[in-house]
């Protein structure tokens, strides 16, 4: 008896010094140079600005409303929400006491400055590949911050969730730190594109499918996925047939004839990739148009019956050919074609049904700033209604998308916007 | 030959849809017009308000409101969120100098009495000194058209309308810039109060020419949302 407790004691330890392993490794090393004064203090705080942008951190450090980088904001998850911390320089609120070592620590290895573990809702398994210069670079823009003395506000997390014991298991299974390795085969844009991608511009948090403990399953596959609680498609951003030049226009204006990004990426294109220097945004399509399209494609769903489409067809011509067109044509630097859209066309079908619901616009940018509306139907076409109308469009014009179920529309109602 | 015949086809329908199709704010703003009704003169629902001809600065100050989260509607929230604020601005504008004849007031729906309205009416002309309750018209213009560029006119709105926005004030739901002058007002109101008021606005005609009011001169209160937010 006393063997067994000995040995269960044993593999506890073992167990406890294994977590403690898993989650300290790729810490910084304590007595490395970080931050030492560069020449041109200047020219390393712009260039961090520049990076926050490729990032879209304000975004999520900002409350609605509120003063840039005072933390706050709520990010609703499956688990509960949690709250973004204050990044300007207060040094009780904020980074102020924060060095540059503990500020790559965070970054790199998503541990907080007294080495409580950081929530994953801060993408640390994508910025933990942005290299130590520019992490430096990052800090050093946000200590020119004004500092905001917000105090940070306590995360709503549901047990066991709001324990450092859960993320400790959490990180041991998921979490795998380390920086951005330029691959030699590949030219230097291929490869810049792919350190922004899998870094500062932390893709995969939205365009990689999250598994059922909020794990990206494959963190540099931006196979795409449904975000949890918004309910937008991700699309897949492998196997895109789309030419980098069209890529790095959709991303620089929002638009490109007969595209536009909608939803929570116009959102992204407004606060982000629009400031981007055209060079990146080239580099960023070069990488992505180099991804091999995923083995398996989801199976098309079932075309609608007789009824629902004539319904559908009827609808349409009430509410949407005098701008989409009676053959879903759209018109060219206004209104989306349908005939053939693949954002009209894809599965599951969580897009189409959002954009009706909430109508859209896309993102005004310097490119394309008085964007044409569409007005939501939320207050106007009942689930049934709405996906009568989907079911026609995406069965029209030589479309071949499967019908859309009212059960789809109702479900999809109401999604958060955090 | 198949190829060049399929692409004159498709200019011929790009050609016909855009036939009734104009490259101006109105077209870009059908977003907005298809709760807010044609040209944003209200809408038949009883509830989305008139945006035609308010005051630019006042209907601007609102957008960036809605998506920035200080002022909730999921709606208008998640619309204007990939907008930038010079967008926000020309879609003000254009609403503003929208002049649109209102409809005659709605009747006086039955459940406001004649003393209800009694009420609403002083409310709003004379407000109650006592309770240092402004009235009405010492801001929104003495005919309640709205003053200036930034205070909105209070005529021709539904009652629903008029109704959830006093009672959102009231509650803190709906706020704006320190000191919210709105709010204390709303806050000093009962639920009565409030009532008598949106019923008493509601069923009031439209002047000829509702256009805002010179501005009054000094506001009664401190109104945070007024200085520097533009």
């Amino acid at each position: 008896m006393k063997r067994l407790f000995a040995a269960l004691a044993l593999l506890l330890v073992a167990a406890a010094a294994a977590l403690a392993w898993l989650n300290l490794r790729g810490d910084p090393p304590a007595d490395v140079a970080a931050g030492a004064a560069p020449a041109d203090e200047a020219a390393l705080r712009e260039r961090g600005a520049y990076l926050a942008r490729a990032g879209n951190c304000q975004d999520c450090h900002t409350p609605r409303g509120g003063l840039p980088y005072s933390g706050g904001r709520g990010i609703p998850t499956p688990f509960g929400t949690v709250y973004s911390s204050n990044l300007t320089p207060d040094p009780q609120a904020g980074l102020g006491a924060w060095t540059a070592l503990d500020f790559r620590r965070a970054l790199h290895n998503g541990r907080s400055r007294d080495g409580r573990m950081l929530y994953p809702a801060f993408p640390y398994d994508a910025t933990t590949r942005i290299s130590e210069a520019d992490a430096d670079a990052l800090f050093a823009y946000l200590r020119s911050l004004p500092a905001v003395a917000r105090p940070n506000r306590p995360h709503a997390l549901r047990f066991p969730y709001d324990t450092q014991l859960a993320l400790a298991v959490w990180r041991a299974l998921y979490f795998r730190p380390g920086r951005f390795v330029p691959d030699a085969a590949q030219p230097a844009a291929w490869n810049r594109g792919a350190y922004l991608v899998q870094g500062l511009g932390h893709c995969a948090a939205c365009h990689a499918e999250r598994n059922a403990l909020g794990a990206s399953r494959d963190p540099l596959g931006l196979g795409g996925g449904l975000m949890p609680l918004q309910n937008w498609l991700a699309p897949a951003l492998t196997g895109r047939s789309a030419s980098a030049d069209r890529l790095a226009a959709l991303l620089k204006d929002g638009v490109a004839e007969g595209a536009a990004l909608l939803g929570p990426m116009a959102e992204v294109v407004l606060h982000s990739t629009q400031h981007l220097q055209p060079a990146d945004l080239q580099a960023m399509a070069v990488y992505l148009q180099s991804l091999p399209a995923a083995a398996d494609p989801p199976a098309a769903g079932k075309p609608p019956g007789a009824a629902q489409r004539a319904r559908g067809e009827k609808l349409y011509e009430t509410h949407c050919a005098d701008c989409h067109g009676a053959q879903g044509q759209g018109v060219p630097g206004a209104y989306l074609p349908l005939a053939g859209n693949p954002g009209a066309l894809q599965d599951p079908p969580a897009n189409p049904v959002q954009v009706v619901l909430g109508g859209a616009f896309a993102a005004s940018t310097a490119g394309h700033p008085r964007p044409f509306g569409m007005p939501p139907f939320a207050t106007e076409l009942s689930d049934e209604e709405i996906a009568a109308v989907l079911s026609y469009v995406r069965d029209a014009w030589g479309n071949r998308a499967g019908a859309v179920q009212a059960l789809d529309v109702q479900r999809w109602r109401g999604s958060v916007r955090p | 030959m198949g190829a060049a015949i399929a692409g004159l086809w498709l200019a011929a329908t790009a050609a016909a849809a855009a036939a009734g199709f104009e490259d101006t704010m109105a077209q870009r703003l059908r977003a907005c017009t298809g709760c807010h009704g044609a040209d944003g003169r209200a809408a038949s629902d009883g509830y989305h308000p008139r945006i035609a001809g308010k005051p630019a600065g006042y209907l601007y100050r609102q957008l960036r409101a809605f998506r920035d989260g200080q002022r909730r509607y999921a709606l208008m929230g998640t619309l204007l969120a990939p907008l930038d604020d010079a967008y926000l601005r020309e879609i003000a504008a254009h609403f503003a100098t929208l002049e649109l004849p209102y409809p005659p007031p709605a009747p006086a729906p039955a459940r406001a009495d004649a003393a209800t309205l009694r009420r609403g009416a002083q409310l709003a002309r004379d407000g109650d000194p006592a309770r240092q309750i402004p009235a009405c018209t010492s801001c929104h213009g003495n005919q309640l058209t709205g003053a200036g560029d930034d205070l909105p006119g209070l005529l021709g709105l539904p009652v629903d309308y008029l109704n959830a926005q006093l009672g959102a004030w009231r509650t803190g739901a709906r706020q704006a810039a320190a000191p919210d002058c709105m709010a204390q007002i709303a806050r000093q109101l009962s639920a009565e109060e409030v009532s008598a008021l949106a019923h008493w606005l509601a069923a009031q005609p439209v002047p000829g020419t509702p256009r805002p009011a010179a501005p009054a001169g000094p506001l009664p209160l401190r109104c945070g949302g007024l200085d520097g937010a533009k």
